[in-house]
């Protein structure tokens, strides 16, 4: 009976090792395959987007789904690549989820006011510029925090996003202050609300975003670094990335470019959407 | 693996270390608070029963993250201004004492009743029977699952991060998306917390199994 | 009150709603998936089969003292790179899954141990073999008086599933999040209103753990 037992226990163990193995080797990486073949076969690219972020991505309570400046840009993407009846798929990301998401395979491409870095550049692919952003600060309307050098004194608490190059900027104009890091922006938003930080650090299309939803709060100080947008794609993943630049230039010489920049930031006061016109 | 390790020592160790002080603030505030509402439960007073009850309920019920993000989002607004490790804190106690609160309230009911009869009809008033004769014997009880809400506070204390309270989560998602190395970087905080809750946990077994026999 | 009023608009509670039910579908599915594998890890713990029983039990002890977050984390980021890449709904449930497992196979081992060993030997000398005694009549027992411990750790598990609102699993918190994201006046209202709805399925639970332990002892 002992001996049965022992022998069992061997076995199971086996086994459990045999099936991690096989599961390990026995397929290709995800982030491996050829996106481009595998969208054209199931006619949908799968997009990373924001949710909580008014102008590029926000969920609309009405009917579930997501609408901003990128996931137009993503449709409209997607229909230059796979054709008029390209489909497109949306997963919600944060800052802090998007970049493990795409290596991970589950999604095709990120576009989620994501800031084309080096370091970035290090982990993924980047397609060309698709929005010219830049840092600026949100603040209750009537602060002492008038640029981002009023930040650069110790105690002074400062709210970013956990996976945001802004976190990281501010780190370096404003060595001093103290950052805090929430988990998206519409919790960084109430934290500011709340009084857990003197201002809402992020890019200016964001902010403004909330500035136009909270009526007590102003962009302030003009922008103090340029962050541009890009779309981010797998390492390896040539064709597709490729096919998405092409599609971009499409998109801003056929005029779709610069309709949906003035469907999203047209009426948005402080920003001026035709300076950023393609 | 290693160089998370090297690279972002100091954050850990910081994380580690605020990880602990709100566990220990938690562990002490939700016991005296459990009891109290415990020995509520247990009074004679109709009216302080059900006030402990619908404390007990109350809190139990409902997710801890809820309960942290209502004193990160709405106390600052319209009572106090507290920052997100105190709010932590402050949900992070008020949770657990519901279930400290539970579990004491069993350990009282459990202490035969004849104790409290003997020591009253010996001339001590109802409340220092409880304090010296009835709530010793309780906690005697209630020391191996009372470590076991020690071993849920310092995992739950993970909810920090929710509200920047800089603890072990919140710096290793910081980690995470600045080194990029996502598998890595939790892994090695897995490790961090397992280096507090493993021994804690085979300790309480070790305690389980002695005062059993 | 206005604020209130606007905020449980039809609009917003169906949202609401969508996201009860994405809570409710994942503890469902959970708690049944880790109801019979821990059942089984407890099981495999006790019968102390050399190595495969240490092997369980010293995973069990590493997934029970990490935090659920973690778990999450591991099971959304992680199990791509073993070749598997799980939707969102799938990696909650497999998190929740896992974590309970362990969490519910010490509460049952313990059950088993705190069952006595007498009926164990009368079992088998009426004849039955190990496993059908350890079956028939020691694991039900063992269910038996553990009820309230299990009830209790699927009241957790309802209420843990909020934590997953970090990978953006559209569930009952991330939603009410979207909701007062959007505007502040909210947010009041949508905590009362998720409180209760929590409180309301926790609480019931409870008192059904109540109802079956006295009618089963």
């Amino acid at each position: 009976m002992k001996k049965l037992k022992r022998y069992l226990g061997v076995l199971g163990m086996l086994g459990v090792l045999t099936l991690v193995l096989t599961a390990c080797g026995g397929r290709k990486s995800l982030s491996q395959q050829d996106v481009l073949t595998n969208d054209r076969t199931s006619n949908t690219i799968t997009w990373g987007v924001k949710a909580d972020t008014k102008l590029f991505g926000l969920m609309d309570v009405q009917d579930n789904t997501i609408k901003g400046f990128d996931a137009d840009v993503a449709t409209a993407i997607t229909k230059q690549i796979l054709g008029k009846n390209g489909k497109t798929k949306f997963v919600q990301v944060t800052s802090q989820t998007r970049i493990p998401l795409l290596k991970n395979g589950n999604i095709d491409a990120i576009i989620a006011t994501m800031t084309i870095s080096p370091e970035r550049k290090k982990q993924v692919d980047f397609s060309d510029s698709y929005f010219d952003a830049g840092q600026a600060l949100l603040v209750k309307k009537g602060s002492a925090v008038k640029s981002v050098k009023d930040l650069n004194k110790a105690g002074t608490k400062v709210l970013g996003v956990t996976g945001s190059s802004s976190v990281a900027n501010i780190r370096k104009f404003a060595p001093k202050a103290k950052v805090l890091e929430l988990s998206d922006y519409a919790q960084a938003m109430t934290a500011l609300k709340s009084g857990q930080g003197v201002a809402l650090t992020t890019d200016n299309g964001i902010l403004y975003g909330m500035a136009t939803e909270n009526p007590g709060y102003e962009v302030v100080g003009g922008t103090f670094t340029k962050e541009p947008y890009g779309i981010a794609i797998n390492k390896g993943q040539a064709p597709f990335k490729n096919k998405v630049n092409a599609a971009l230039k499409e998109i801003e010489a056929n005029g779709t470019y610069n309709r949906l920049l003035k469907k999203w930031f047209g009426n948005v006061t402080g920003f001026n959407y035709k300076e950023a016109s393609r | 693996m290693a160089y998370i390790l090297t690279h972002y020592w100091s954050e850990l160790i910081q994380g580690l270390g605020y990880t602990l002080l709100s566990s220990v603030i938690a562990l002490v505030f939700s016991t005296v608070i459990g009891t109290m509402f415990a020995i509520f439960e247990v009074l004679p007073n109709r009216a302080m029963r059900i006030i402990g009850r619908i404390y007990i309920e109350i809190f139990r019920n409902i997710p801890l993250l809820v309960i942290a993000m209502f004193f990160y989002v709405i106390i600052p607004m319209y009572v106090a201004k507290i920052d997100g490790f105190t709010a932590g804190t402050i949900g992070l106690t008020i949770y657990t004492s519901s279930f400290i609160a539970e579990t004491v309230r069993a350990g009282i009911q459990s202490v035969d009743n004849g104790q409290m009869e003997g020591a009253r009809s010996n001339g001590l008033t109802y409340w220092q029977a409880m304090r010296y004769i009835v709530l010793p014997q309780a906690f005697k009880i209630v020391i191996p699952p009372l470590g076991n809400q020690f071993i849920n506070l310092v995992k739950n204390s993970s909810v920090l991060a929710f509200v920047a309270g800089f603890d072990l989560m919140y710096q290793g998602n910081s980690i995470a998306s600045l080194s990029l190395d996502t598998i890595n970087s939790y892994v090695v905080v897995g490790l961090f917390y397992l280096v507090i809750t493993l021994p804690l946990s085979y300790y309480m077994q070790h305690l389980e199994k002695r005062l059993a026999n | 009150m206005q604020n209130f009023i606007e905020a449980y608009s039809w609009v917003n509670m169906r949202f609401l709603l969508e996201g009860l039910w994405v809570t409710v579908e994942v503890s469902i599915i959970s708690i049944i998936a880790s109801f019979i594998i821990g059942s089984i890890l407890g099981v495999l713990r006790y019968v102390k089969i050399k190595y495969l029983s240490r092997v369980v039990g010293f995973v069990v002890d590493i997934v029970r003292n990490l935090p659920l977050i973690l778990i999450i984390f591991f099971t959304y980021f992680g199990l791509p790179h073993l070749g598997f890449k799980p939707g969102i709904i799938f990696a909650a449930v497999l998190a929740m899954t896992i974590f309970e497992s362990a969490m519910l196979a010490e509460i049952i081992r313990s059950g088993i141990l705190a069952v006595d060993y007498g009926q164990m030997e009368g079992a088998r000398a009426n004849g039955m073999s190990y496993v059908q005694a350890l079956w028939h009549i020691v694991f039900p027992q063992a269910i038996k008086k553990t009820i309230p411990t299990i009830v209790s750790q699927f009241i957790s598990l309802i209420k843990d599933t909020s934590l997953a609102t970090i990978i953006v699993l559209p569930e009952l918190l991330n939603h009410a999040q979207i909701i007062y994201g959007q505007n502040s006046a909210y947010i009041i209202p949508m905590f009362v209103m998720i409180a209760v709805m929590y409180f309301i399925i926790c609480y019931a639970l409870s008192v059904l753990s109540r109802v079956l332990d006295k009618k089963l002892a």
